[in-house]
């Protein structure tokens, strides 16, 4: 099997699965229980948190465990919007953000807020300017997601804060780092980034678990109420086995993730390459530079509709993503596809590749081939 | 005072030397449905048939034996000895029971004396007992016009006192009629021809065509589901999974574009055909309505049919669209057959599919085509799969 769709959720690494395993069966103690067993529990929790801070270079009491990235988008998005909504109700983001973070916005947007959507270029970049522009001295909010989920383009995350400081130095800024965490450069202090938001399974470790990052100067106020775990910010009795799963991956992540980002940032170049020298009428609809998550690639395949050629991989084994859902009602587009300008055809034909540490470039090679069989093979009948 | 269930046979009661030979079958059905919830016996008594089981568990028996085919009424019923006293007792229980369950304000008593031996005849049995019921109840009046509830007495071998009549599908009882190979898409219609030509007392086996891999496996888990749901009414399916691409791709660059889908739809019925010979199903069935597309013309019906020998029953032939949604919405299959995945397979479509084909122009393309040598290779590759 080769696994390339790393975008929509990652194999856990052994070691989670075992420590996981471990934890369920010795240590399923309620971390608020005053006994030794719920003290137990706490312990692993807090180390699971030091992980996660370390890896971020963040303070422990600076990271919140939710159920995900969705929720983490959710409770930073909303309880900036609750909390700082009386001092204004313009809010920017982009147009090629996820789900998560467009539908709360549509949300809002009904309730009388005004959003701004910043446009993008052909290869997925945000205009710096557009978005000095757009600063009002109502804007209580900019939401920007670091590594775009479709197409991989990084946004200048560095340069933004900058500016809003420069025009508004009471904006506040949310990152939507689901699939930028532990794959691409991030510094969160120096940055200056309010809220961040990530997943556990995007990194190798468990689904149902995330984390959201508030800097200390913000107290925020919570969706969810009840017996004020996570400092009372997300009540509710703790994924305990989730967590531990989650410190577990994000630390032996950033024990060898420089090594691994160089690796794959090599595999994707191969591959792009190869697939330029073995198949015809392509796009690439990701920029292989720097300016793009080296885990990404993007492709559309003129003549081939995404979805066919997705179950002429999967016939060999070889999982992968449309970036555009087919269904009987017509074709949902995809909307971050739509917004760098291609074409519907294009749109049609997309393949998002995602890869792993555990691609090698064996794997690719025999991607490649079966890509250019299968890829002639539909073109036989859609060319005719 | 014993509970037990009374189940009518619609049709079946008119069949002459047969009727026997119907009443087992439905007993053998009603058997199936209801074995693993468990019941005392099932016996006939003067046309209708009887289950004794645990009164708790009649709700659950009653949802599963309105899906047999060839019933028409299920009753829970209060069965006692044939003694006027008796009768008398049970009915005021029976009356309070319907009042403790819903608001009742007028009510009529139905005799039915099949036991001629009985003394007291139906007209006056039913005056008794409702005069005993308004001495009793005083909020209830008489109505024999439009009441609220009946009170129904059976007098047989014993006597049986029961308020519901608990609607079920009629029809005739399952495998009484032969043999059926239904072709089920993933749409709203096939299903539903399946249902009514099973109501008929046809067992159902069906067959289904993708595509696959320009078709997703979603698409064929999605008719599976289908299949599953109708099982509910005929039990197992042997459901025949076969690939058409080869065909289509052979029609694709041998073939007219706008003849695809005449070319297709006559493979289909070939390879059904073959799979019925095979397996010793006496027709075909199929969800065409005439006029609903393209190839579902008069003349897009006749070029199909001259495809094969058997018969093809098409049970939907002359309703509605709307009239086909009511019924797939009655036996539960539509909110499965309108989920997506349905075909994503556009690209065998041809743009303006011919509406008029004829069959001279139709076997004159055929000839580009290896037939037989297709027709064998699919059923070849052809997947089996049990819908229980």
């Amino acid at each position: 099997m080769i696994y390339l769709d790393n975008c929509a959720t990652t194999k856990p690494r052994k070691e989670v699965v075992d420590i996981m395993q471990k934890s369920m069966i010795e240590d399923f103690g309620n971390p608020s229980s005053l006994h030794r067993l719920g003290m137990k529990s706490e312990q692993k929790i807090k180390i699971a948190r030091e992980h996660i801070a370390n890896a971020l270079n963040v303070n422990i009491n600076e990271i919140y465990f939710t159920s995900g990235g969705t929720e983490s988008n959710n409770i930073a998005i909303q309880s900036i919007i609750s909390k700082f909504g009386k001092r204004g109700k313009h809010i920017i983001t982009t147009k090629i953000e996820h789900p998560s973070v467009l539908n709360i916005m549509k949300n809002y947007e009904q309730q009388g807020f005004d959003i701004t959507y910043l446009n993008v270029d052909n290869q997925g970049y945000i205009s710096l300017k557009e978005l000095e522009n757009s600063i009002r001295n109502d804007t209580i909010l900019v939401s920007i997601m670091h590594v775009n989920n479709e197409i991989g383009s990084i946004q200048p995350i560095f340069k933004i804060k900058d500016i809003i400081k420069k025009v508004n130095p009471n904006t506040l800024f949310h990152v939507d780092g689901i699939q930028g965490f532990g794959k691409v450069e991030l510094a969160l202090k120096k940055w200056e980034i309010d809220c961040y938001s990530f997943s556990g399974h995007k990194v190798y470790g468990p689904k149902g678990i995330g984390g959201l990052f508030i800097d200390k100067k913000l107290i925020l106020n919570p969706l969810i109420f009840g017996g004020n775990q996570e400092k009372g910010l997300r009540s509710g009795t703790e994924n305990l086995t989730g967590i531990i799963g989650f410190g577990e991956a994000v630390k032996i992540m950033s024990e060898n993730h420089k090594i691994e980002i160089e690796n794959i940032r090599e595999l994707k170049e191969y591959f792009a390459q190869k697939i330029e020298e073995e198949i015809p009428y392509i796009r690439f609809n990701t920029s292989l530079d720097e300016n793009s998550s080296p885990y990404i690639i993007n492709i559309s395949f003129n003549h081939v509709r995404g979805e066919v050629l997705l179950h002429y991989l999967e016939d060999k084994e070889i999982y992968v993503s449309t970036t555009s859902a087919c269904s009987s009602k017509g074709t949902e587009k995809s909307h971050v596809l739509k917004s760098i300008g291609l074409k519907n055809e294009e749109i049609e034909g997309s393949i998002r590749f995602c890869f792993s540490y555990e691609i090698t470039k064996e794997d690719l090679d025999y991607t490649v081939k079966v890509l250019k069989e299968s890829v002639a093979d539909i073109r036989q009948i859609t060319m005719r | 005072m014993e509970k037990v269930l009374s189940v009518s046979l619609g049709e079946i009661a008119l069949k002459g030397l047969n009727r026997k030979y119907f009443e087992d079958q439905l007993i053998k059905n009603m058997r199936r449905v209801i074995k693993d919830i468990g019941f005392e016996k099932i016996y006939k008594e003067q046309g209708k048939i009887y289950i004794e089981a645990e009164e708790h568990n009649f709700p659950q028996m009653i949802n599963r034996l309105k899906k047999v085919f060839g019933l028409v009424y299920i009753s829970p019923c209060i069965r006692i000895e044939k003694n006027e006293e008796k009768i008398k007792d049970a009915s005021i229980v029976a009356i309070r029971e319907k009042i403790d369950k819903e608001k009742i304000n007028t009510f009529k008593v139905d005799t039915n004396r099949a036991d001629k031996n009985f003394p007291i005849k139906s007209p006056e049995l039913s005056r008794q007992i409702g005069g005993l019921i308004l001495q009793n109840f005083n909020e209830l009046k008489v109505d024999v016009h439009n009441p609220d509830t009946f009170l129904y007495i059976d007098i047989k071998q014993n006597a049986y006192i029961y308020t519901d009549k608990i609607k079920g599908y009629g029809g005739l009882p399952l495998g009484t009629n032969g043999k059926g190979l239904l072709l089920l898409s993933g749409g709203i219609d096939s299903p539903v021809a399946g249902f009514l030509m099973a109501k008929r007392g046809l067992e159902i086996s069906a067959v289904h065509y993708h595509s696959y891999p320009f078709t997703s496996e979603r698409a064929e888990e999605k008719v599976k589901d289908l299949a599953r749901i109708l099982s509910r009414y005929v039990g197992r399916i042997k459901m025949y999974s076969i690939n058409l691409l080869e065909i289509q791709k052979e029609i694709n660059s041998k073939c007219k574009e706008n003849e695809m889908t005449i070319l297709s739809r006559r493979f289909m019925m070939k390879i059904a055909g073959r799979i019925a010979e095979r397996e010793g199903i006496n027709a075909l069935i199929t969800g065409e309505s005439l006029g609903q597309v393209a190839s579902q013309t008069i003349e897009g019906i006749s070029v199909t049919n001259k495809s094969v020998d058997i018969p093809v029953l098409r049970p939907l032939i002359g309703l509605d669209k709307v009239d086909i949604i009511d019924i797939a919405r009655d036996i539960e299959t539509f909110e499965t057959s309108i989920l997506p995945f349905e075909d994503c397979c556009t690209v065998f479509l041809p743009k303006h599919p011919v509406t008029k084909p004829k069959i001279e122009d139709i076997l004159k393309s055929e000839e580009a085509l290896d037939v037989e040598t297709l027709v064998d290779k699919a059923i070849e590759n052809m997947e089996l799969i049990i819908i229980e």
